[in-house]
Protein backbone atom coordinates (compact mmCIF):
# COMPACT_ATOMS: atom_id res chain seq x y z
CA UNK A 1 0.00 0.00 0.00
CA UNK A 2 1.50 3.36 -1.24
CA UNK A 3 0.95 5.77 1.89
CA UNK A 4 1.76 9.35 2.71
CA UNK A 5 1.47 8.37 6.54
CA UNK A 6 0.34 5.23 8.02
CA UNK A 7 -3.72 6.35 7.84
CA UNK A 8 -3.20 7.90 4.54
CA UNK A 9 -3.01 5.59 2.24
CA UNK A 10 -3.81 4.90 -2.27
CA UNK A 11 -5.99 2.17 -2.94
CA UNK A 12 -9.08 1.02 -4.69
CA UNK A 13 -12.88 1.10 -3.39
CA UNK A 14 -12.48 -2.83 -3.24
CA UNK A 15 -8.90 -2.47 -1.15
CA UNK A 16 -10.62 0.21 1.11
CA UNK A 17 -13.46 -2.12 2.06
CA UNK A 18 -11.32 -5.17 2.47
CA UNK A 19 -9.34 -2.72 4.94
CA UNK A 20 -12.87 -1.84 7.18
CA UNK A 21 -12.99 -5.72 6.83
CA UNK A 22 -9.78 -6.13 8.32
CA UNK A 23 -10.33 -3.81 10.83
CA UNK A 24 -13.45 -5.14 12.11
CA UNK A 25 -12.00 -8.59 12.03
CA UNK A 26 -15.67 -9.96 11.29
CA UNK A 27 -16.43 -14.31 12.46
CA UNK A 28 -17.22 -15.41 9.73
CA UNK A 29 -17.39 -14.17 5.86
CA UNK A 30 -18.61 -16.76 3.24
CA UNK A 31 -18.19 -15.63 0.10
CA UNK A 32 -18.50 -17.10 -3.93
CA UNK A 33 -14.75 -16.59 -4.57
CA UNK A 34 -15.00 -16.11 -8.29
CA UNK A 35 -16.63 -14.04 -11.09
CA UNK A 36 -18.78 -12.05 -10.33
CA UNK A 37 -17.00 -11.67 -6.92
CA UNK A 38 -14.79 -8.61 -6.19
CA UNK A 39 -11.48 -8.18 -4.94
CA UNK A 40 -12.73 -6.97 -1.81
CA UNK A 41 -13.14 -11.21 -1.22
CA UNK A 42 -9.92 -11.58 -3.36
CA UNK A 43 -7.83 -9.15 -0.79
CA UNK A 44 -9.74 -10.53 2.30
CA UNK A 45 -8.66 -13.82 1.67
CA UNK A 46 -4.81 -13.03 1.33
CA UNK A 47 -5.81 -11.37 5.32
CA UNK A 48 -7.00 -15.00 6.16
CA UNK A 49 -4.23 -16.34 4.99
CA UNK A 50 -1.66 -14.26 6.25
CA UNK A 51 -3.36 -14.41 9.84
CA UNK A 52 -4.01 -10.63 10.15
CA UNK A 53 -7.78 -11.34 11.00
CA UNK A 54 -9.58 -14.49 13.16
CA UNK A 55 -11.94 -15.19 10.75
CA UNK A 56 -13.42 -18.31 9.37
CA UNK A 57 -13.93 -17.75 5.53
CA UNK A 58 -15.93 -20.13 3.67
CA UNK A 59 -15.63 -20.48 0.49
CA UNK A 60 -18.85 -21.76 -1.59
CA UNK A 61 -19.97 -22.89 -4.92
CA UNK A 62 -22.43 -19.78 -5.65
CA UNK A 63 -23.50 -16.76 -4.28
CA UNK A 64 -26.38 -18.37 -3.09
CA UNK A 65 -24.82 -20.20 -0.87
CA UNK A 66 -22.67 -17.36 0.17
CA UNK A 67 -25.80 -15.74 1.35
CA UNK A 68 -26.99 -18.86 2.89
CA UNK A 69 -23.85 -19.52 4.56
CA UNK A 70 -23.90 -16.28 6.10
CA UNK A 71 -27.38 -16.53 7.06
CA UNK A 72 -27.11 -19.70 9.24
CA UNK A 73 -23.48 -18.69 10.60
CA UNK A 74 -25.45 -14.96 11.94
CA UNK A 75 -27.85 -17.27 13.58
CA UNK A 76 -25.61 -19.23 15.00
CA UNK A 77 -24.59 -16.29 16.71
CA UNK A 78 -21.29 -15.10 14.58
CA UNK A 79 -20.60 -11.16 13.16
CA UNK A 80 -20.88 -12.02 9.06
CA UNK A 81 -19.79 -10.01 6.76
CA UNK A 82 -19.73 -10.48 2.87
CA UNK A 83 -19.64 -8.80 -0.55
CA UNK A 84 -20.85 -8.94 -3.68
CA UNK A 85 -21.91 -7.15 -7.14
CA UNK A 86 -24.22 -7.83 -9.93
CA UNK A 87 -25.18 -11.18 -11.24
CA UNK A 88 -24.30 -12.59 -7.69
CA UNK A 89 -26.86 -9.77 -5.74
CA UNK A 90 -29.57 -11.72 -8.00
CA UNK A 91 -28.12 -14.70 -7.34
CA UNK A 92 -28.47 -14.07 -3.52
CA UNK A 93 -32.22 -13.03 -4.35
CA UNK A 94 -34.06 -15.37 -2.31
CA UNK A 95 -31.51 -15.70 0.71
CA UNK A 96 -31.65 -11.32 1.09
CA UNK A 97 -35.18 -11.77 2.05
CA UNK A 98 -34.48 -14.44 4.56
CA UNK A 99 -31.73 -12.41 6.37
CA UNK A 100 -33.48 -9.48 6.84
CA UNK A 101 -36.93 -11.37 7.65
CA UNK A 102 -34.91 -13.70 10.25
CA UNK A 103 -33.23 -9.86 11.59
CA UNK A 104 -29.74 -11.09 11.01
CA UNK A 105 -27.38 -8.07 10.65
CA UNK A 106 -25.25 -9.36 8.02
CA UNK A 107 -23.27 -6.47 6.70
CA UNK A 108 -22.52 -7.11 3.06
CA UNK A 109 -20.62 -4.39 0.60
CA UNK A 110 -22.23 -4.47 -3.15
CA UNK A 111 -20.16 -3.30 -5.86
CA UNK A 112 -22.70 -1.59 -7.66
CA UNK A 113 -23.03 -3.22 -11.32
CA UNK A 114 -25.47 -3.90 -14.46
CA UNK A 115 -27.59 -6.92 -14.85
CA UNK A 116 -27.25 -9.00 -18.02
CA UNK A 117 -28.89 -9.16 -21.05
CA UNK A 118 -26.39 -8.00 -22.93
CA UNK A 119 -23.66 -9.08 -21.05
CA UNK A 120 -21.71 -6.31 -19.67
CA UNK A 121 -19.65 -6.20 -16.09
CA UNK A 122 -19.80 -2.52 -15.84
CA UNK A 123 -20.99 0.09 -13.43
CA UNK A 124 -24.82 0.50 -12.86
CA UNK A 125 -27.30 0.35 -10.09
CA UNK A 126 -29.83 -2.41 -11.48
CA UNK A 127 -28.36 -4.67 -8.72
CA UNK A 128 -29.15 -2.83 -5.50
CA UNK A 129 -32.06 -1.17 -7.15
CA UNK A 130 -33.66 -4.56 -7.40
CA UNK A 131 -32.97 -5.82 -4.15
CA UNK A 132 -34.94 -2.68 -2.33
CA UNK A 133 -37.43 -3.98 -1.36
CA UNK A 134 -35.99 -7.27 0.14
CA UNK A 135 -35.63 -5.40 3.89
CA UNK A 136 -31.79 -4.62 3.72
CA UNK A 137 -30.82 -1.24 5.07
CA UNK A 138 -28.83 0.38 1.72
CA UNK A 139 -25.92 2.95 2.21
CA UNK A 140 -24.36 4.44 -1.21
CA UNK A 141 -20.99 5.71 -0.97
CA UNK A 142 -19.53 8.14 -3.35
CA UNK A 143 -15.74 7.34 -3.21
CA UNK A 144 -13.33 5.13 -1.75
CA UNK A 145 -13.63 6.92 1.44
CA UNK A 146 -17.16 6.67 1.64
CA UNK A 147 -17.06 3.11 0.85
CA UNK A 148 -14.68 2.40 3.42
CA UNK A 149 -16.41 5.00 6.29
CA UNK A 150 -20.08 3.55 5.59
CA UNK A 151 -18.63 -0.28 6.03
CA UNK A 152 -17.79 0.52 9.66
CA UNK A 153 -20.45 2.50 10.43
CA UNK A 154 -22.48 -0.07 9.01
CA UNK A 155 -22.07 -2.84 11.45
CA UNK A 156 -22.89 -0.60 14.17
CA UNK A 157 -26.07 -0.28 12.38
CA UNK A 158 -26.83 -3.68 11.87
CA UNK A 159 -26.12 -4.99 15.60
CA UNK A 160 -28.11 -1.97 16.89
CA UNK A 161 -30.46 -3.83 19.53
CA UNK A 162 -33.39 -1.67 17.79
CA UNK A 163 -32.78 -2.52 14.32
CA UNK A 164 -31.17 -5.94 14.10
CA UNK A 165 -31.27 -5.82 9.98
CA UNK A 166 -28.81 -6.69 7.13
CA UNK A 167 -27.35 -3.57 5.99
CA UNK A 168 -25.75 -3.26 2.30
CA UNK A 169 -23.29 -0.87 1.83
CA UNK A 170 -22.52 0.05 -2.13
CA UNK A 171 -20.15 1.91 -4.16
CA UNK A 172 -19.96 1.92 -8.23
CA UNK A 173 -18.48 -0.90 -10.23
CA UNK A 174 -14.55 0.23 -11.67
CA UNK A 175 -15.54 3.70 -11.22
CA UNK A 176 -14.33 3.52 -7.48
CA UNK A 177 -13.92 -0.25 -6.96
CA UNK A 178 -10.90 -0.38 -9.03
CA UNK A 179 -9.79 3.24 -9.41
CA UNK A 180 -7.05 4.42 -6.73
CA UNK A 181 -7.82 7.34 -4.55
CA UNK A 182 -6.48 8.96 -1.24
CA UNK A 183 -8.28 7.19 1.74
CA UNK A 184 -7.69 8.42 5.15
CA UNK A 185 -7.37 5.32 7.23
CA UNK A 186 -8.62 4.84 11.05
CA UNK A 187 -6.54 3.30 13.56
CA UNK A 188 -7.27 -0.42 13.80
CA UNK A 189 -7.55 -0.31 17.41
CA UNK A 190 -10.42 3.16 16.94
CA UNK A 191 -12.41 0.45 14.77
CA UNK A 192 -12.00 -2.39 17.05
CA UNK A 193 -13.26 -0.01 19.73
CA UNK A 194 -15.64 1.41 17.39
CA UNK A 195 -17.30 -1.43 16.59
CA UNK A 196 -16.52 -3.33 19.95
CA UNK A 197 -17.79 -6.72 20.83
CA UNK A 198 -20.77 -8.59 18.93
CA UNK A 199 -23.00 -9.92 21.41
CA UNK A 200 -25.76 -11.59 19.30
CA UNK A 201 -29.58 -11.69 20.81
CA UNK A 202 -30.97 -15.01 20.35
CA UNK A 203 -27.21 -17.35 18.91
CA UNK A 204 -28.28 -20.42 18.17
CA UNK A 205 -25.28 -21.93 19.61
CA UNK A 206 -26.34 -20.97 23.15
CA UNK A 207 -26.99 -24.39 24.31
CA UNK A 208 -28.44 -23.20 27.85
CA UNK A 209 -31.05 -20.91 26.26
CA UNK A 210 -32.54 -22.82 23.11
CA UNK A 211 -34.44 -21.05 20.73
CA UNK A 212 -35.57 -21.78 17.21
CA UNK A 213 -34.97 -19.57 14.14
CA UNK A 214 -36.27 -19.84 10.77
CA UNK A 215 -39.52 -22.34 11.39
CA UNK A 216 -42.42 -22.23 9.36
CA UNK A 217 -45.04 -19.51 10.61
CA UNK A 218 -48.44 -20.10 8.15
CA UNK A 219 -51.97 -18.76 8.62
CA UNK A 220 -52.28 -19.70 12.00
CA UNK A 221 -49.30 -17.52 12.94
CA UNK A 222 -47.54 -14.55 12.55
CA UNK A 223 -45.95 -13.81 9.51
CA UNK A 224 -47.61 -10.47 9.13
CA UNK A 225 -46.88 -9.47 12.99
CA UNK A 226 -43.22 -10.89 12.08
CA UNK A 227 -43.18 -8.34 8.97
CA UNK A 228 -44.90 -5.39 10.75
CA UNK A 229 -42.29 -6.13 12.97
CA UNK A 230 -39.50 -6.10 10.71
CA UNK A 231 -41.08 -2.42 9.03
CA UNK A 232 -40.52 -1.25 12.38
CA UNK A 233 -37.10 -1.73 12.77
CA UNK A 234 -35.95 -0.31 9.63
CA UNK A 235 -38.50 2.75 10.48
CA UNK A 236 -36.25 2.68 13.11
CA UNK A 237 -32.78 2.14 11.80
CA UNK A 238 -33.81 6.25 10.42
CA UNK A 239 -32.40 7.44 14.02
CA UNK A 240 -29.73 4.46 14.42
CA UNK A 241 -27.93 5.84 11.46
CA UNK A 242 -27.44 9.42 12.27
CA UNK A 243 -26.80 8.25 15.94
CA UNK A 244 -24.07 6.21 14.64
CA UNK A 245 -22.60 8.68 12.33
CA UNK A 246 -22.43 11.38 15.02
CA UNK A 247 -20.44 9.04 16.84
CA UNK A 248 -18.15 8.04 14.05
CA UNK A 249 -17.49 11.58 13.75
CA UNK A 250 -15.84 12.31 16.82
CA UNK A 251 -13.35 9.42 16.33
CA UNK A 252 -12.79 10.05 11.95
CA UNK A 253 -13.59 14.36 11.98
CA UNK A 254 -15.76 12.83 8.64
CA UNK A 255 -19.38 14.04 8.37
CA UNK A 256 -22.47 12.01 7.45
CA UNK A 257 -25.96 12.29 7.08
CA UNK A 258 -29.08 9.71 5.57
CA UNK A 259 -28.12 12.29 2.50
CA UNK A 260 -25.99 15.20 1.73
CA UNK A 261 -27.22 18.82 0.16
CA UNK A 262 -24.53 20.42 -1.92
CA UNK A 263 -25.65 24.18 -2.65
CA UNK A 264 -29.21 22.98 -2.09
CA UNK A 265 -30.36 26.15 0.71
CA UNK A 266 -30.11 28.47 -1.86
CA UNK A 267 -30.60 26.72 -5.25
CA UNK A 268 -34.11 26.77 -7.61
CA UNK A 269 -33.03 23.74 -9.37
CA UNK A 270 -31.23 20.20 -8.35
CA UNK A 271 -30.04 17.28 -9.24
CA UNK A 272 -30.71 14.09 -7.22
CA UNK A 273 -27.75 11.52 -7.30
CA UNK A 274 -26.31 8.23 -5.90
CA UNK A 275 -22.54 7.51 -5.93
CA UNK A 276 -19.78 8.41 -7.60
CA UNK A 277 -21.78 10.76 -10.11
CA UNK A 278 -22.54 12.99 -7.25
CA UNK A 279 -19.02 13.87 -7.19
CA UNK A 280 -18.81 15.04 -11.02
CA UNK A 281 -21.65 16.91 -10.52
CA UNK A 282 -20.48 19.11 -7.84
CA UNK A 283 -17.81 19.95 -9.70
CA UNK A 284 -20.13 20.92 -12.47
CA UNK A 285 -22.17 22.79 -9.52
CA UNK A 286 -19.28 24.61 -8.49
CA UNK A 287 -18.55 26.00 -12.18
CA UNK A 288 -22.25 26.65 -12.85
CA UNK A 289 -22.54 28.55 -9.66
CA UNK A 290 -19.71 31.13 -11.11
CA UNK A 291 -21.83 31.67 -13.96
CA UNK A 292 -24.78 33.06 -12.29
CA UNK A 293 -26.64 29.38 -12.45
CA UNK A 294 -28.78 28.22 -9.34
CA UNK A 295 -28.32 25.04 -8.95
CA UNK A 296 -27.14 22.77 -6.43
CA UNK A 297 -27.23 18.82 -5.56
CA UNK A 298 -29.01 16.28 -3.31
CA UNK A 299 -26.49 13.36 -2.89
CA UNK A 300 -28.46 10.55 -0.96
CA UNK A 301 -26.43 8.24 1.09
CA UNK A 302 -29.50 6.10 2.71
CA UNK A 303 -31.82 4.46 0.35
CA UNK A 304 -33.44 2.22 2.71
CA UNK A 305 -35.26 3.42 5.05
CA UNK A 306 -36.24 5.87 2.25
CA UNK A 307 -36.75 9.10 4.38
CA UNK A 308 -39.84 10.79 2.40
CA UNK A 309 -40.39 13.50 5.00
CA UNK A 310 -36.94 14.58 4.80
CA UNK A 311 -36.21 14.71 1.66
CA UNK A 312 -39.84 16.24 1.01
CA UNK A 313 -38.14 19.01 3.42
CA UNK A 314 -34.68 19.49 1.70
CA UNK A 315 -36.37 19.70 -2.11
CA UNK A 316 -39.23 21.36 -1.90
CA UNK A 317 -37.93 25.35 -2.17
CA UNK A 318 -36.63 24.24 -5.78
CA UNK A 319 -38.57 25.14 -8.52
CA UNK A 320 -37.26 21.69 -10.69
CA UNK A 321 -35.53 18.73 -9.48
CA UNK A 322 -34.43 15.93 -12.13
CA UNK A 323 -33.72 12.70 -10.59
CA UNK A 324 -30.78 10.89 -12.02
CA UNK A 325 -30.94 7.43 -12.26
CA UNK A 326 -28.57 4.82 -12.98
CA UNK A 327 -31.00 1.95 -13.35
CA UNK A 328 -34.09 1.42 -15.07
CA UNK A 329 -37.68 -0.11 -14.01
CA UNK A 330 -39.07 -0.44 -17.95
CA UNK A 331 -42.56 0.17 -18.66
CA UNK A 332 -42.32 2.45 -15.98
CA UNK A 333 -39.84 5.29 -14.55
CA UNK A 334 -36.40 4.47 -12.37
CA UNK A 335 -37.47 3.84 -8.61
CA UNK A 336 -35.88 7.05 -7.11
CA UNK A 337 -37.99 8.89 -9.32
CA UNK A 338 -41.09 7.54 -8.31
CA UNK A 339 -40.30 7.37 -5.15
CA UNK A 340 -38.90 10.73 -4.31
CA UNK A 341 -42.16 12.35 -6.63
CA UNK A 342 -44.27 10.24 -4.56
CA UNK A 343 -42.63 11.73 -1.67
CA UNK A 344 -43.46 15.38 -2.75
CA UNK A 345 -47.20 14.72 -3.35
CA UNK A 346 -48.46 15.79 0.23
CA UNK A 347 -46.68 19.09 -0.53
CA UNK A 348 -49.03 22.73 -1.30
CA UNK A 349 -46.16 24.00 -3.63
CA UNK A 350 -43.69 21.24 -5.30
CA UNK A 351 -40.70 21.58 -7.47
CA UNK A 352 -41.64 20.21 -10.98
CA UNK A 353 -39.72 16.83 -11.59
CA UNK A 354 -37.83 14.78 -14.38
CA UNK A 355 -36.48 11.39 -14.41
CA UNK A 356 -33.10 11.04 -16.20
CA UNK A 357 -31.76 8.12 -16.91
CA UNK A 358 -27.93 7.47 -17.39
CA UNK A 359 -24.85 5.60 -17.31
CA UNK A 360 -26.26 2.26 -18.25
CA UNK A 361 -23.68 -0.55 -18.54
CA UNK A 362 -21.29 1.98 -17.74
CA UNK A 363 -21.79 4.22 -19.86
CA UNK A 364 -19.92 7.12 -18.43
CA UNK A 365 -21.04 10.32 -16.77
CA UNK A 366 -19.24 13.00 -18.09
CA UNK A 367 -19.23 16.81 -16.62
CA UNK A 368 -21.30 17.87 -20.03
CA UNK A 369 -23.99 14.87 -19.13
CA UNK A 370 -24.37 17.06 -15.86
CA UNK A 371 -25.08 20.47 -17.23
CA UNK A 372 -27.72 18.91 -19.74
CA UNK A 373 -29.41 18.05 -16.67
CA UNK A 374 -28.89 21.34 -15.18
CA UNK A 375 -30.01 22.77 -18.57
CA UNK A 376 -33.52 20.30 -18.37
CA UNK A 377 -34.07 21.58 -15.65
CA UNK A 378 -33.56 25.36 -16.00
CA UNK A 379 -35.49 24.92 -18.94
CA UNK A 380 -38.60 23.05 -16.78
CA UNK A 381 -38.04 26.15 -13.99
CA UNK A 382 -38.55 28.53 -16.72
CA UNK A 383 -41.42 27.38 -19.11
CA UNK A 384 -43.26 25.47 -15.68
CA UNK A 385 -43.84 22.75 -17.79
CA UNK A 386 -42.44 19.06 -17.92
CA UNK A 387 -42.28 18.33 -21.66
CA UNK A 388 -40.64 14.67 -20.99
CA UNK A 389 -41.22 13.67 -17.85
CA UNK A 390 -38.38 10.60 -18.63
CA UNK A 391 -35.31 11.23 -20.75
CA UNK A 392 -31.66 10.07 -21.39
CA UNK A 393 -28.39 11.24 -21.14
CA UNK A 394 -25.22 10.03 -22.86
CA UNK A 395 -27.60 7.57 -25.06
CA UNK A 396 -26.14 7.40 -28.67
CA UNK A 397 -27.92 8.58 -31.49
CA UNK A 398 -28.14 5.47 -33.44
CA UNK A 399 -31.65 3.86 -34.53
CA UNK A 400 -33.10 1.71 -31.80
CA UNK A 401 -34.71 -1.44 -33.27
CA UNK A 402 -37.03 -2.64 -30.92
CA UNK B 1 2.70 21.73 -10.50
CA UNK B 2 -0.48 23.11 -10.93
CA UNK B 3 -3.97 22.55 -8.86
CA UNK B 4 -4.77 19.47 -11.07
CA UNK B 5 -2.81 17.65 -13.87
CA UNK B 6 -4.45 14.96 -15.62
CA UNK B 7 -2.46 12.44 -17.68
CA UNK B 8 -3.41 9.86 -19.95
CA UNK B 9 -1.72 7.41 -20.99
CA UNK B 10 -1.89 5.20 -24.12
CA UNK B 11 -0.43 1.54 -24.63
CA UNK B 12 -1.29 -2.13 -25.46
CA UNK B 13 -2.13 -4.79 -23.20
CA UNK B 14 0.49 -5.95 -21.59
CA UNK B 15 3.16 -2.84 -21.42
CA UNK B 16 2.83 -1.53 -18.00
CA UNK B 17 0.35 1.23 -18.44
CA UNK B 18 -1.75 1.03 -15.92
CA UNK B 19 0.78 -0.22 -12.92
CA UNK B 20 2.97 3.31 -14.67
CA UNK B 21 -0.64 5.04 -13.73
CA UNK B 22 -1.32 3.53 -10.34
CA UNK B 23 2.65 4.09 -9.54
CA UNK B 24 2.53 7.65 -10.44
CA UNK B 25 -0.51 8.21 -8.21
CA UNK B 26 1.35 6.67 -5.33
CA UNK B 27 4.28 8.00 -5.50
CA UNK B 28 2.79 11.55 -5.55
CA UNK B 29 0.82 10.47 -2.99
CA UNK B 30 3.44 10.01 -0.76
CA UNK B 31 4.33 13.73 -1.65
CA UNK B 32 1.07 14.68 0.29
CA UNK B 33 -0.79 14.89 -3.15
CA UNK B 34 -4.91 13.81 -3.58
CA UNK B 35 -4.67 11.73 -6.42
CA UNK B 36 -6.38 9.19 -8.73
CA UNK B 37 -5.70 6.59 -11.03
CA UNK B 38 -7.65 3.89 -13.12
CA UNK B 39 -8.06 2.10 -16.25
CA UNK B 40 -10.32 2.31 -19.07
CA UNK B 41 -12.22 -1.55 -18.53
CA UNK B 42 -12.24 -3.01 -21.63
CA UNK B 43 -10.84 -6.64 -22.61
CA UNK B 44 -8.10 -7.32 -21.48
CA UNK B 45 -6.51 -9.09 -24.18
CA UNK B 46 -2.32 -8.86 -24.63
CA UNK B 47 -1.70 -6.08 -27.19
CA UNK B 48 -5.44 -5.05 -27.42
CA UNK B 49 -5.04 -0.88 -27.33
CA UNK B 50 -6.15 0.41 -23.61
CA UNK B 51 -5.86 3.66 -21.96
CA UNK B 52 -5.25 4.69 -18.22
CA UNK B 53 -5.56 7.49 -16.27
CA UNK B 54 -3.70 9.24 -13.58
CA UNK B 55 -5.28 12.63 -12.09
CA UNK B 56 -3.29 14.79 -9.75
CA UNK B 57 -4.08 17.80 -7.20
CA UNK B 58 -3.45 19.84 -4.44
CA UNK B 59 -7.11 19.72 -3.61
CA UNK B 60 -9.18 16.83 -3.02
CA UNK B 61 -10.18 14.91 -6.61
CA UNK B 62 -14.37 14.81 -7.40
CA UNK B 63 -14.45 14.11 -10.88
CA UNK B 64 -15.12 10.38 -11.51
CA UNK B 65 -14.87 9.59 -15.27
CA UNK B 66 -12.15 9.54 -18.31
CA UNK B 67 -10.05 12.70 -19.13
CA UNK B 68 -10.48 14.38 -22.12
CA UNK B 69 -8.83 16.98 -21.94
CA UNK B 70 -5.15 16.37 -20.63
CA UNK B 71 -2.69 18.10 -19.72
CA UNK B 72 -0.23 15.17 -20.50
CA UNK B 73 -0.24 12.19 -23.01
CA UNK B 74 2.17 9.48 -23.23
CA UNK B 75 1.81 6.97 -26.08
CA UNK B 76 4.05 3.47 -25.06
CA UNK B 77 3.66 1.55 -28.32
CA UNK B 78 3.95 3.99 -31.53
CA UNK B 79 1.60 1.36 -33.65
CA UNK B 80 -1.26 3.53 -31.75
CA UNK B 81 -1.05 6.12 -33.95
CA UNK B 82 -2.46 4.75 -36.61
CA UNK B 83 -5.31 3.42 -34.32
CA UNK B 84 -5.97 5.66 -31.68
CA UNK B 85 -6.36 9.40 -31.79
CA UNK B 86 -3.90 10.05 -28.97
CA UNK B 87 -4.09 13.61 -29.51
CA UNK B 88 -8.01 13.52 -28.96
CA UNK B 89 -8.66 16.78 -26.68
CA UNK B 90 -5.05 18.09 -26.85
CA UNK B 91 -4.93 21.38 -25.79
CA UNK B 92 -2.53 24.10 -26.61
CA UNK B 93 -0.59 23.63 -23.25
CA UNK B 94 -0.59 20.28 -23.32
CA UNK B 95 2.32 17.82 -23.43
CA UNK B 96 2.31 14.86 -25.68
CA UNK B 97 5.58 12.16 -24.98
CA UNK B 98 5.98 9.12 -27.24
CA UNK B 99 8.32 5.96 -27.26
CA UNK B 100 10.22 6.56 -30.33
CA UNK B 101 13.31 7.00 -31.59
CA UNK B 102 12.08 9.14 -34.25
CA UNK B 103 12.62 13.13 -33.20
CA UNK B 104 9.54 15.06 -32.02
CA UNK B 105 8.94 17.27 -34.83
CA UNK B 106 8.49 14.23 -37.47
CA UNK B 107 6.02 13.54 -35.05
CA UNK B 108 4.44 16.46 -34.79
CA UNK B 109 4.72 16.33 -38.47
CA UNK B 110 2.84 12.83 -38.19
CA UNK B 111 -0.13 13.57 -36.30
CA UNK B 112 -0.46 17.12 -37.78
CA UNK B 113 -0.78 18.16 -33.84
CA UNK B 114 -0.74 22.26 -33.59
CA UNK B 115 0.37 23.51 -30.12
CA UNK B 116 1.55 21.85 -27.44
CA UNK B 117 4.73 19.87 -26.97
CA UNK B 118 5.75 17.04 -28.39
CA UNK B 119 8.69 14.89 -27.15
CA UNK B 120 10.17 11.71 -27.76
CA UNK B 121 11.63 9.11 -26.14
CA UNK B 122 12.91 5.62 -27.16
CA UNK B 123 11.32 3.66 -24.00
CA UNK B 124 11.76 0.20 -26.10
CA UNK B 125 15.09 0.67 -26.62
CA UNK B 126 16.12 1.44 -22.79
CA UNK B 127 13.76 -1.36 -21.04
CA UNK B 128 15.49 -3.76 -23.53
CA UNK B 129 18.85 -2.71 -22.42
CA UNK B 130 18.65 -2.03 -19.21
CA UNK B 131 15.69 -5.10 -18.56
CA UNK B 132 16.20 -7.71 -21.16
CA UNK B 133 12.51 -6.95 -22.18
CA UNK B 134 10.75 -4.46 -23.80
CA UNK B 135 8.51 -3.17 -21.72
CA UNK B 136 8.46 0.47 -22.14
CA UNK B 137 6.28 1.36 -18.76
CA UNK B 138 9.29 2.76 -16.36
CA UNK B 139 11.83 4.71 -18.99
CA UNK B 140 8.56 6.77 -20.28
CA UNK B 141 7.51 7.24 -16.12
CA UNK B 142 10.94 9.03 -16.06
CA UNK B 143 10.65 10.90 -19.55
CA UNK B 144 7.14 12.17 -17.84
CA UNK B 145 8.61 13.44 -14.71
CA UNK B 146 11.42 15.30 -16.24
CA UNK B 147 9.25 17.14 -18.71
CA UNK B 148 6.56 17.46 -16.68
CA UNK B 149 8.70 18.33 -13.34
CA UNK B 150 5.67 17.07 -11.29
CA UNK B 151 7.76 14.69 -9.48
CA UNK B 152 11.59 14.58 -8.48
CA UNK B 153 13.93 11.68 -9.91
CA UNK B 154 14.94 11.15 -6.38
CA UNK B 155 11.32 10.64 -4.87
CA UNK B 156 10.42 7.89 -7.83
CA UNK B 157 13.61 6.35 -7.59
CA UNK B 158 12.58 5.91 -3.72
CA UNK B 159 9.11 4.94 -3.90
CA UNK B 160 10.06 2.37 -6.81
CA UNK B 161 12.46 0.62 -4.09
CA UNK B 162 10.00 0.75 -1.68
CA UNK B 163 7.01 -0.40 -3.73
CA UNK B 164 8.34 -3.58 -5.01
CA UNK B 165 11.40 -4.31 -2.14
CA UNK B 166 10.05 -7.98 -2.05
CA UNK B 167 8.02 -8.06 -5.53
CA UNK B 168 11.02 -8.23 -8.35
CA UNK B 169 14.30 -9.38 -7.83
CA UNK B 170 16.84 -6.72 -6.82
CA UNK B 171 17.85 -7.02 -10.22
CA UNK B 172 14.48 -6.48 -11.56
CA UNK B 173 14.31 -3.40 -9.77
CA UNK B 174 17.65 -2.29 -10.36
CA UNK B 175 16.99 -2.33 -14.50
CA UNK B 176 14.11 -0.47 -14.03
CA UNK B 177 15.56 2.46 -12.00
CA UNK B 178 18.37 2.62 -14.43
CA UNK B 179 15.49 2.88 -17.07
CA UNK B 180 13.62 5.35 -15.47
CA UNK B 181 17.40 7.51 -15.27
CA UNK B 182 18.35 7.16 -18.64
CA UNK B 183 14.99 7.70 -20.15
CA UNK B 184 14.88 11.11 -17.76
CA UNK B 185 18.57 11.72 -19.73
CA UNK B 186 17.54 10.54 -23.15
CA UNK B 187 14.45 12.41 -23.62
CA UNK B 188 14.12 14.84 -26.39
CA UNK B 189 12.14 18.05 -27.05
CA UNK B 190 11.76 19.82 -30.05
Amino acid sequence: MAKLTEKIVAITGNAAVAQAMRQINPDVVAAYPITPQTDIAETFAEFVADGLVDTEYVTVESEHSAMSACVGASAAGARVMTATSSQGLALMWEILYIAAGMRLPITMTNVNRCLSAPINIHCDHSDSMGARDSGWIQIYSENAQEAYDNVIQAIRIAEHKSVLLPVMVNMDGFIVSHSIERVELLDDEVVKRFVGEYKPVYPLLDVENPVTHGPFDGLGGFYFEHKKAQIEAIERSRKVVLDVADEFKRISGREYGCFEPYRLDDAEVALVVLNSAAGTSKCVVDAMREEGYPVGILKLRVFRPFLARELSEALKHLKAVAILERATSPGSFGPLYAEIRSALYDLEARPKMVNLIYGLGGREFRPEHAKEAFGVCLKVAQTKRVEKPLGYLGLKEVEVIS
Amino acid sequence: MKDLVEIRWHARGGQGAVTAAKFLAETALAGGKHVQAFPEYGPERMGAPIQAFTRLSTEPIRTYCSIVNPNVVTVLDLTLLDVVDVAQGFLPDSVLIINTSDKPSSLRGKLKLKGGKVFTVDASTIALEELGKPIPNTPMLGALIKVTGILGLGEVVKHFEEAFEGKFSPRVIEGNIKAIKRAFEEVKGE
